[in-house]
C-alpha cells in the first residue's frame, strides 16, 4: 500500500503562479520520487507537478487555492515541502519588490 | 540619397543612438529535411540542446530579472511535455522543424488566449523559445548585427536583447511591442535606448532607408531614416544634452525639489499598474499624484476584492504619503469590452465620471474597494473628465452612500478627500464653480486637445497639441491662482510634468506640484533646479 498525501494553499503572490515561481515549485517536486500533482479544484483536472509546461498552463491568479496531492514514496514530505514553498511565496518577497 | 523618413512611436526607455538599422524580420528558414524520422529527431533532439546550451551561457552573466527569466526558458526545454508533442509528430512523418513549429504555436495560442495580462504576455517568451530551437536546426551563417545597430521590426525577444552587446551603443525600434514587455523593462534597466508602436507605417520605409544610418530619439519617441545632414547634426546636440542631463539628474533623485530661487515644488509619480511601485524608493518622490484603475478593467470587469488588493498595495508602499487614486477612465482612446459604449466620437462621447455615472453598478464596486483601502494609508479619490459640478455631487452622494452602507455592516472603511481632474475646458474657464472639491489635477494632456481641438494619436496635428500654447498655459494659471486663492490644493498630471521643456513655464503658471512617470523622476527634479522662479 503505497502513501499518499493532500493539501490546499492559498496563493498569495502577486501575479499568482507566474514563471519564476513555476520553476521554483516544479523543481522542488521533482526532487520527490512521489508522484506528484496539482489542481486549481478539488475535483481537478490535475496536473503533473513535476512539468512546468503542465503547471503553467493552469495559469493559477493570486487568490487561487491551490489543491497538491502525492502519491507513492515521500508523498507526505513532498506535499508539505511544496505548500511551504507557496505558504513563504516561493522566497520572492524580497527580491520581488527590487525589480522594475 | 533618398528623403528622410520620419517615424513617430511611443518611448520605452529613453535615450538617443545613431547607427545602421538591423532588420529583425526573421530570414525564411532553410532547414534541410533529414532522411529518416531518426535522423529528424536526432536532429530536433540537437537544436533543443544547442538552444538550451545558449541560455546556459547567457546565464552565466545574466542577474536579477535577466536570470529569471533565462532560468524559466530552461526549464520549458528540459520539459518533456513541451517537446514530446513534436517528437510525437515526426514519428508520424513530419520533418523536425513543422514538428517543432506546430507543437510549439498550440502551446503558445494557449498562452495568447489567456485571460490574465501576465499569461498573455508569456507568450512572448513561448515564441522566444520556439525561435531559438528553429534558430539551431537552421542554422546556416545567422545574421549578426553589427556593432551599435539599431535592431528594427515587428518584436525583439528577451534573449536577443540578452546576447546583444550593448556597450557599444546602439537601441531597439519597433513596430509593435510594449512599454511593459520583459524587454522594455530590461531596456529601461540597463539603459538601451527603445521605442514601441512606430505602427505600420514603417511599411512605407525603402531599401534605401533601410540601408543606411537611422536616428532614434528614444527620450521623445521617434525615429529619422536616411536623415539630412541638418538632422544628424540636430540630433547629436539633443542627444549630448540628454547624456549630460540624465547623469546630472541622477545627482537630485535623493534630494527634495527646489527651485534656483529656493521655491520647493512636490514632486509624485504616475502609475498605470500596483507592479509599477515595486521599483521605485519611496522616499525619491513625494508621493502618487495619479495610480490610473484601467489596468483592472481589461476583458471583464474587476470585482470588489481584486480592486482593494491593488489599491491597498500601492498605500502600504506609499507609507504615510498620499496616492490619488482615480476612478475609471474608460472610454475615449481606452475602451473596455463590456463596458464602454462604440461612439462616433469617443473624446466627445460618454467616457471617464460619464460613463462611471451611467453604469452606477460597475462604479459601486470600485468606490467600496476605495472606501475599504482608505483605512490602510493617505487616500485621495479624484475624478475624471468632471464637466460640471452636478457630476462631482451625484459621484460624491454615491460615496456617502456605499460608506453608510458598509458602515451597516460593519466593514472598516474610510472616506477619502474626493476631488476632480481639470481636463475639460469648462472647469478650467470657470474654476469658480468648484469651490466646493477637495483638490484639483489638471490633466494637461486631454485639458490640451480639447482646448487646441488636436487629438494626440494624431501625428498630422502633433504641432497644435503643445501644453505651451498661450491659451492651455493661461488656463493652467487660472486654475493655480483661483487654488491658491481658495486654498484647494491643485497639482499636475498630464506628461508635461516631467517635459524639462515645460517644467519652467508650468512653475512660472504658480504650479507647485507635479506628478511624473517614475522613469522622469530624476529628470525632473533636476530641471526644476533649473529654473529661477
Amino acid at each position: 500500500m503505497s502513501a499518499s498525501a493532500e493539501a490546499t494553499v492559498l496563493i498569495s503572490h502577486e501575479v499568482g503562479l507566474h514563471a519564476r515561481p513555476s520553476v521554483k515549485f516544479t523543481k522542488l517536486a521533482k526532487t520527490f520520487s512521489a508522484e506528484v500533482e496539482v489542481a486549481l479544484a478539488a475535483n481537478g483536472p490535475w496536473f503533473d507537478a513535476k512539468s512546468i509546461v503542465k503547471v503553467m498552463a493552469a495559469k493559477a491568479p493570486k487568490g487561487t487555492m491551490l489543491h497538491i496531492r502525492a502519491k507513492g514514496d515521500g508523498a507526505g514530505e513532498a506535499v508539505d515541502a511544496l505548500v511551504e514553498l507557496v505558504r513563504r511565496d516561493f522566497d520572492e518577497g524580497a527580491d520581488h519588490v527590487r525589480t522594475a | 540619397m533618398s528623403e528622410p523618413l520620419r517615424l513617430t512611436g511611443i518611448s520605452a526607455s529613453a535615450g538617443y543612438a545613431e547607427g545602421p538599422l538591423f532588420n529583425l524580420e526573421p530570414v525564411a528558414a532553410r532547414y534541410t529535411g533529414k532522411a529518416t524520422s531518426a535522423d529528424e529527431k536526432a536532429a530536433l533532439e540537437a537544436a533543443i540542446g544547442v538552444a538550451t546550451g545558449r541560455l546556459a551561457g547567457l546565464m552565466e552573466t545574466a542577474d536579477g530579472e535577466a536570470a529569471g527569466i533565462l532560468e524559466f526558458q530552461v526549464a520549458m526545454l528540459e520539459d518533456d511535455a513541451l517537446t514530446g508533442p513534436a517528437f510525437a509528430a515526426i514519428t508520424a512523418g513530419q520533418p523536425a522543424d513543422a514538428a517543432w513549429r506546430q507543437s510549439l504555436d498550440a502551446e503558445i495560442a494557449g498562452y495568447e488566449t489567456s485571460d490574465q495580462d501576465y499569461f498573455r504576455a508569456r507568450a512572448a517568451d513561448m515564441r522566444d523559445i520556439r525561435d531559438q530551437v528553429l534558430r539551431a536546426l537552421t542554422e546556416d551563417g545567422e545574421a549578426v548585427a553589427p556593432a551599435g545597430a539599431i535592431f528594427y521590426g515587428e518584436d525583439i525577444a528577451p534573449t536577443r536583447f540578452l546576447e546583444t552587446d550593448w556597450s557599444c551603443g546602439g537601441g531597439i525600434a519597433l513596430k509593435a511591442g510594449s512599454a511593459a514587455s520583459h524587454v522594455a523593462m530590461l531596456a529601461r534597466s540597463r539603459g538601451v535606448p527603445m521605442v514601441v508602436g512606430l505602427g505600420v507605417a514603417g511599411l512605407g520605409a525603402s531599401p534605401a532607408h533601410l540601408a543606411g544610418v537611422a536616428l532614434l530619439d528614444a527620450e521623445h519617441g521617434g525615429i529619422v531614416l536616411s536623415p539630412s545632414k541638418a538632422e544628424i547634426d540636430a540630433f547629436r546636440r539633443s542627444s549630448s544634452s540628454f547624456t549630460a542631463r540624465r547623469d546630472r539628474a541622477q545627482t537630485y533623485l535623493g534630494k527634495p525639489a527646489v527651485t534656483k530661487a529656493g521655491t520647493a515644488v512636490r514632486v509624485q509619480v504616475n502609475i498605470a499598474d500596483p507592479s509599477d511601485v515595486d521599483g521605485i524608493d519611496i522616499s525619491t518622490c513625494d508621493g502618487v499624484g495619479l495610480m490610473r484603475t484601467e489596468f483592472l478593467f481589461g476583458k471583464t470587469l474587476p470585482d470588489e476584492e481584486t480592486q482593494y488588493r491593488a489599491y491597498r498595495k500601492v498605500l502600504e508602499w506609499a507609507r504615510e504619503k498620499p496616492v490619488t487614486i482615480r476612478t475609471v477612465d474608460a472610454g475615449g482612446d481606452k475602451p473596455v469590452p463590456g463596458f464602454t459604449v462604440e461612439e462616433g466620437n469617443p473624446f466627445l462621447g460618454l467616457r471617464g465620471i460619464r460613463l462611471s455615472l451611467a453604469r452606477p453598478e460597475v462604479f459601486r464596486v470600485q468606490i467600496r474597494a476605495l472606501l475599504r483601502a482608505a483605512m490602510h494609508g493617505n487616500l485621495k479619490v479624484m475624478f475624471p473628465m468632471i464637466a460640471v459640478m452636478d457630476e462631482y455631487q451625484r459621484a460624491a452622494a454615491l460615496f456617502a452612500e456605499e460608506q453608510a452602507g458598509l458602515s451597516a455592516r460593519g466593514v472598516a472603511c474610510k472616506m477619502p478627500p474626493l476631488g476632480i481632474m481639470v481636463e475639460v475646458p469648462s472647469v478650467a474657464i470657470a474654476p469658480e464653480a468648484f469651490s466646493g472639491v477637495a483638490f484639483f489635477s489638471i490633466g494637461s494632456n486631454d485639458l490640451t486637445q480639447y482646448v487646441m481641438a488636436a487629438a494626440r494619436d494624431n501625428a498630422s496635428v502633433a504641432h497644435l497639441n503643445s501644453v505651451r500654447h498661450p491659451a492651455v498655459l493661461r488656463l493652467i494659471a487660472s486654475v493655480a491662482a483661483f487654488g491658491q486663492a481658495k486654498r484647494i490644493p491643485v497639482s499636475l498630471c498630464g506628461d508635461a510634468g516631467g517635459d524639462p521643456a515645460s517644467i519652467p513655464v508650468l512653475i512660472e503658471a504658480g504650479l507647485r506640484d507635479l506628478s511624473v512617470v517614475p522613469a522622469q523622476l530624476a529628470m525632473a527634479k533636476a530641471a526644476i533646479a533649473d529654473v529661477s522662479v
